[in-house]
């Protein structure tokens, strides 16, 4: 009895520094590396990705690292198993490992230019990345997509929930504001065979006015915003939850009874403008502006607003203007994802903004991480891929994922990456020199 | 001309009197104490000055204009700084931010800055940093910038709020029990640093406390308050030898 007590934490322990002992050569590793790693893997999926399939017996290539399979065909998961170890792991390992000096050496060449410059390499890649791994299926597409919209949606209700600590429960409605101001907008302007007639602008210039139609969405999404955030926050407490809740049902029924966007049968028929690189670039640029303002002096002052008003009040911080801001930039940006879901998709309905999709956008936020870009991004993508992995499951999909949210409340209250900061620069800062100290230790 | 008036200030919370009759004049770079039992109502003369709640009677005046129907952060803007009587840190926040926050009037690039991150607000932010590390030398905490507020010790934690009310430029300092809960140590590096912040700085300072010691070294005029009353005032010899002041701390001798 006591043996085994003691036993099974030293096992465990020798696992863990056998795991280290593994990793450590790949912590010297920088994005770049990452990244051409990732490159290669995806490059070589493309090419014998459909053979390496069939020689292990599954009819395609598993479309999301075999996750998906493992619920639909168990029977096939051993071998999506293998497919990922061969296409992923083991290219991925040799790739990053043997090209980590000159990786380094690049990124500290890089580390000299302005940091947009940087930036934009290492976006370059990264999409590369995405666009040669969504050319082996539609799905992929959509599902890449999706999740990118899912991270505009949960940073930008991070930004209430998490660095303002405000509990707001309006950003379906939002979204749905953002959902049909832009492709009213879409549908009246470039397309001809729908109810609101001739298209009044040559179809051509769509998608180059498209970002129009979605700012115009988010400027809709933020005014809706204005009308929850004046009665709501004269006071701290619950009632912006209870009024943002109204809120999300006021606008769901009022697009309900609306006939002229098709009321609850919705609109459908948008325009395919928001393609992946459509997307990738709106999800930057949130990312971008988004982290901006929370690492400015200005953004912190939600934190300060959050962990103690009066002081922050005392502190010259205007408390009443920081919270509206803050309220109505992450209503815009809820908007403009919501313009870019139903470009996605095609098709809306005022179904699509219902209480489903609050519970979707809070557990990514909390599973995430509060008050975290990082987290966000963890949890919206993680979320976005579990849901498809239990797709299989159908309606217990929605009995196992709150299970989940339980779990990570329980061991980790603020959700898995939470109050961190997102330093971009940091991220693509060469690795081996602040390292080297460390291995030398070790060696 | 004195910096800092309050004309008959009167307060009521619902059918309580808390202040009555309050009078105040602050010359610049006066150091002035507060002092009363438990519940005098020291707390929220300092509240009502600081425009955390609004006087039911009375005048407030800074620099010869009228403050009194100010919010908090415009009575901030224009040269009050406050410290807390329970520390009011931020629990998350880094003692860095923390001094950087109370800048928060000052930087002017606005959402724009805030949003895309252009050249102004990139120079206004470091030069923040830099008198925000200034300032925290000055109270001695600077080695612990990084910090997250929440893991330093107490002395530390009521140096950073020092800090943080210094980085509003205050024309008056109003301190709220600076020494509260220290021990014999860090009291006396606690006056001392007021001391040296009033040399450096050579603002005005209005200062509660409890601690006779604090308040009779460091006061050149004490008020003495019981029920909302101003009772006494004066210097702290004036102060410490007046039989209503006695009273009202030790309670009236009864004949028997």
């Amino acid at each position: 009895m006591t043996t085994d007590s003691v036993s099974i934490p030293n096992s465990w322990q020798r696992f863990r520094a056998a795991l280290s002992r593994f990793w450590q050569p790949y912590k010297t590793v920088p994005l770049l590396g990452w990244l051409l790693a990732a490159l290669v893997a995806v490059g070589l999926e493309q090419f014998v990705g459909l053979p390496l399939a069939w020689v292990l017996g599954m009819s395609k290539i598993p479309a999301l690292f075999g996750l998906v399979v493992a619920l639909d065909n168990p029977i096939l998961f051993p071998s999506a198993l293998l497919f990922m170890i061969l296409i992923y792991f083991l290219p991925m390992g040799i790739v990053a490992r043997f090209t980590k000096p000159l990786m380094n050496k690049i990124a500290a060449r890089l580390m000299e230019f302005p940091l947009v410059l940087t930036a934009v390499v290492h976006l370059g890649l990264m999409y590369a990345v995405l666009h040669i791994w969504g050319e082996i299926s539609d799905y992929r597409i959509l599902v890449a997509r999706l999740a990118m919209i899912a991270i505009i949606l949960t940073l930008s209700l991070n930004v209430v929930n998490g660095y303002m600590g405000e509990f707001s429960c309006s950003h379906p409605g939002f979204m749905a504001l953002g959902a049909y101001v832009a492709s009213t907008f879409t549908l009246v302007f470039f397309v001809t065979e729908n109810k609101f007639g001739e298209a009044l602008l040559p179809p051509a210039l769509g998608p180059f006015l498209f970002p129009i139609g979605l700012i115009l969405g988010g400027l809709v999404a933020a005014l809706g915003a204005l009308l929850v955030a004046v009665p709501s926050f004269r006071t701290r407490g619950d009632y912006l939850a209870i009024i943002s809740l109204a809120f999300m049902f006021i606008v769901k029924s009022l697009f309900e009874n609306m006939e002229i966007v098709g009321g609850a049968r919705g609109i459908s028929n948008q325009p395919n403008y928001a393609s992946l690189p459509v997307v990738f670039v709106w999800t930057v640029l949130s990312i971008w502006i988004i982290n901006n303002f929370v690492r400015s002096t200005m953004g912190k002052a939600l934190n300060a607003v959050r962990d103690g008003e009066l002081a922050a009040n005392a502190m010259t911080v205007d408390t009443r203007k920081t919270k509206m801001v803050a309220f109505l930039f992450a209503a815009f940006w809820a908007g403009v994802a919501g313009g870019l879901f139903a470009h996605v998709l095609r098709y809306i309905n005022p179904d699509s903004f219902g209480i489903r999709k609050l519970a979707e956008v809070l557990a990514m936020v909390y599973f995430g991480g509060l008050n975290s870009v990082t987290g966000s991004i963890v949890g919206a993508v993680g979320l976005s891929l579990i849901s498809e992995a239990l797709r299989p499951l159908d309606i217990f999909k929605w009995i196992i994922i709150p299970i989940m949210l339980i779990l990570i409340m329980i061991f980790r209250p603020t959700g898995l990456v939470a109050f961190t900061e997102f330093n971009v620069e940091k991220l693509f800062r060469p690795k081996d020199r602040e390292m080297e100290g460390g291995e030398s230790v070790i060696a | 001309m004195s910096l800092l008036e309050v004309h008959d200030m009167t307060h009521y919370f619902g059918g309580l009197r808390a202040v009555y009759n309050y009078s105040l004049s602050i010359t610049p770079g006066q150091i002035r104490g507060l002092i009363g039992p438990n519940g005098a109502g020291k707390t929220t003369i300092f509240n009502l000055i600081t425009g955390v709640y609004h006087p039911t009677e009375g005048r407030i005046l800074l620099e010869g204009e009228e403050i009194t129907a100010l919010e908090p952060n415009q009575i901030a803007d224009r040269g009050l700084g406050r410290t807390f009587q329970n520390l009011m840190l931020w629990r998350y926040l880094s003692v860095l931010d923390h001094v950087k926050m109370a800048r928060y009037s000052k930087l002017t690039y606005g959402l724009m800055g805030a949003f895309f991150g252009t050249r102004k607000r990139v120079e206004q932010e470091k030069a923040t940093d830099k008198l925000a590390m200034e300032l925290l030398d000055l109270v001695g905490v600077a080695h612990l910038a990084d910090q997250i507020v929440t893991n330093l010790p107490y002395g530390a934690q009521r140096r950073v709020e020092l800090a943080r009310a210094l980085a509003t430029e205050p024309k008056v300092l109003f301190l709220d029990e600076p020494t509260a809960g220290m021990n014999p140590e860090e009291l006396i590096q606690m006056m001392d640093i007021i001391r040296q912040v009033h040399r450096e700085i050579g603002m005005a300072i209005f200062l509660i406390e409890h601690r006779m010691k604090v308040v009779m070294e460091l006061c050149e005029i004490i008020q003495t308050l019981n029920f909302g009353e101003v009772i006494a005032e004066g210097t702290p010899e004036e102060i410490r030898n007046d039989p209503k002041v006695i009273e009202a701390y030790l309670g009236k001798e009864v004949e028997y």
